[in-house]
């Protein structure tokens, strides 16, 4: 496999000596060129934390991790978020509320001294269907769902090859959810992204990722492919427990549940 | 199933008057609810949180409700004094609101505003309701009750305030629960929970729910009918198990939108919103 992402050991521990957490907790996976890998599990299970290991976001970690072939230490230079942006849930405080969209967009290019920042800036937001006129607003003057449009726009105007999705539609209602997810489908086809997604939402991992990996309580118990959930045929029981509760409620189900 | 409304609200609108002009949130809504799940559902402006607000009165300023009736047991909800409601409020009607930061005291332990809950409806000693407030807090999942009673709310994650918070609605034993997006912070087993504990109530106690959610697969599986709103009016209301055949064009977007786990389509269809539905 052609690994774009190769992640071995990772551990990851808030606090130290006995009242240390240990958050993530031998984490192993790989992700290929152009794969969208999806990472799912409930609140504390980790699945964050790794993704903020692998953004650079929280330098204290141990093991090994690989990005676009290159070793990752705790710190990344600048050429490193050429190669691997993120995307953050909540659009309402990812963006900085008193800059113009303009701006938001146009700093990443002067950090890396890109030239025709123009240029870049218009292509940018037709690609991500907002186009010229949003192009002088200030972020309290768009909906959730277009400030998720300029998150993305802020991502992709690096021509990043990795985009580190964390729960980027959690925060948007269902047919505003459908139009970001149709968008990370479609710039991912036509720029050969790799995605590395987080998400509670077994449904919306399966509809985006190829593969998935299952994590609670720091480790992860289970990878699958969605084919797999699709049919429900995952074989780790926490697995099962989760995709029961994803379906919909179902009384005695609930009387099966158990503390994984 | 729905025999005698415990609730029936007629033409019920609230209105904000602001510097920008006059904002509707609710159109004009009209339902009843029995000792049944009944749910709301629309996504965010839809007016579906100020429904449940306003049946309790509980409007911020600068927010006005009329409505024609809200007729709770018999009684007009608009013709009593803030003392006579302060009566049915908590006590026979409660309401569990979404975020459990703005709705806890942070300067009192969980255990004892859960106490205090029921304290203030029935006439117990303290221990009494301490023993009770216990009850109440591992009947909602709490796996260790004695430990979290004495912690503040900020010492407690958004998944275990919201289940305190459904412990205090719960502990007066009501006949109506106003739920408000109770369970969108939790965990899906621990919601699957807790929706289990509300759902034992309304069948053995025969309490009724208005559930305000904008997750419509959630509603589907849970209630017992369901009000689809949309700029501030119902465009539909059906039968829970019958939402599949939905007709509102609406509906039945909302519900293509989401992409279910068994999904394979290649792209989701998205919402394109029809100004005639607002007028519907």
């Amino acid at each position: 496999m052609d690994a774009m992402i190769r992640v071995k050991g990772l551990n990851v521990s808030f606090g130290e000596g006995g009242e240390a957490l240990r958050a993530v907790d031998g984490v192993s996976f790989q992700v290929a060129a152009g794969e969208s890998f999806g990472l799912v599990g409930e609140s504390g299970s980790g699945k964050s934390t790794v993704l903020r290991a692998l953004s650079g976001l929280n330098p204290n970690w141990t093991g090994e991790v690989e990005i676009g072939g290159e070793a990752q230490g705790g710190r990344r230079d600048k050429s490193f978020y050429k190669t691997c942006q993120m995307v953050f849930q909540d659009p309402y405080g990812s963006l900085h509320p008193r800059r113009t969209v303009d701006s938001i967009l146009r700093e990443p290019l002067a950090i890396h001294r890109l030239p025709d920042a123009d240029r870049r800036v218009t292509e940018v937001l037709d690609a991500v269907g907002l186009g010229p006129r949003f192009r002088y607003r200030y972020p309290h003057q768009l909906s959730g769902g277009q400030r998720q449009r300029v998150a993305i726009a802020r991502a992709l105007i690096l021509q990043p090859k990795i985009l580190l999705l964390d729960e980027p539609t959690s925060a948007l209602d269902v047919s505003v959810q459908a139009e970001i997810l149709n968008l990370l489908k479609r710039l991912r086809a036509e720029r050969g992204l790799t995605y590395v997604l987080v998400t509670h939402n077994l449904a919306v991992v399966a509809w985006m990722c190829e593969r998935i990996a299952v994590m609670n309580r720091g480790r992860i118990v289970e990878e699958l492919t969605a084919e797999r959930l699709r049919r429900a045929e995952p074989e780790h029981p926490y697995t099962r427990q989760l995709l029961a509760a994803s379906i919909g409620y179902d009384r005695q189900a609930v009387e099966t549940f158990q503390d994984y | 199933m729905t025999t005698d409304p415990l609730l029936s609200v007629e033409d019920l609108h609230v209105r904000f008057h602001t510097r920008a002009g006059l904002v509707e949130a609710v159109r004009g809504i009209s339902f009843e609810v029995g000792r049944e799940k009944l749910g709301i559902v629309g996504e965010s402006g839809s007016g579906k949180s100020m429904t449940g607000r306003a049946i309790l009165g509980l409007v911020p300023y600068p927010g006005e409700v009329k409505a024609r009736r809200i007729v709770f047991d018999g009684v007009d909800l608009q013709t009593l004094s803030e003392r006579q409601l302060r009566e049915i409020r908590g006590k026979r009607i409660s309401m569990v609101m979404q975020d459990p930061k703005f709705s806890l005291n942070p300067v009192m332990t969980v255990g004892e505003q859960v106490a205090e809950a029921y304290r203030i409806h029935s006439r117990v000693s303290a221990s009494v309701a301490r023993e009770k407030a216990l009850e109440m807090l591992a009947a909602v999942r709490i796996r260790n009750p004695e430990r979290v009673y004495d912690l503040y709310p900020h010492e407690v994650s958004g998944g275990m305030g919201q289940r305190v918070m459904i412990a205090m609605m719960l502990i007066p034993s009501p006949d109506l629960l106003i739920a408000d997006e109770p369970t969108s912070a939790l965990d899906v087993t621990v919601q699957m929970q807790v929706l289990a504990i509300i759902d034992d109530l309304v069948t053995r106690r025969g309490m009724g729910l208005i559930f305000v959610s904008h997750d419509l697969n959630l509603v589907a599986s849970f209630c017992d009918r369901v009000a689809i709103m949309y700029a501030g009016r119902i465009v539909e209301t059906c039968r829970a198990s019958e939402l599949k055949n939905a007709q509102h064009p609406y509906t039945r977007g909302l519900l293509a939108s989401a992409p279910r786990i068994d999904d394979d389509r290649e792209a989701l269809p998205t919402l394109p919103r029809d100004p005639a539905w607002a007028e519907g």
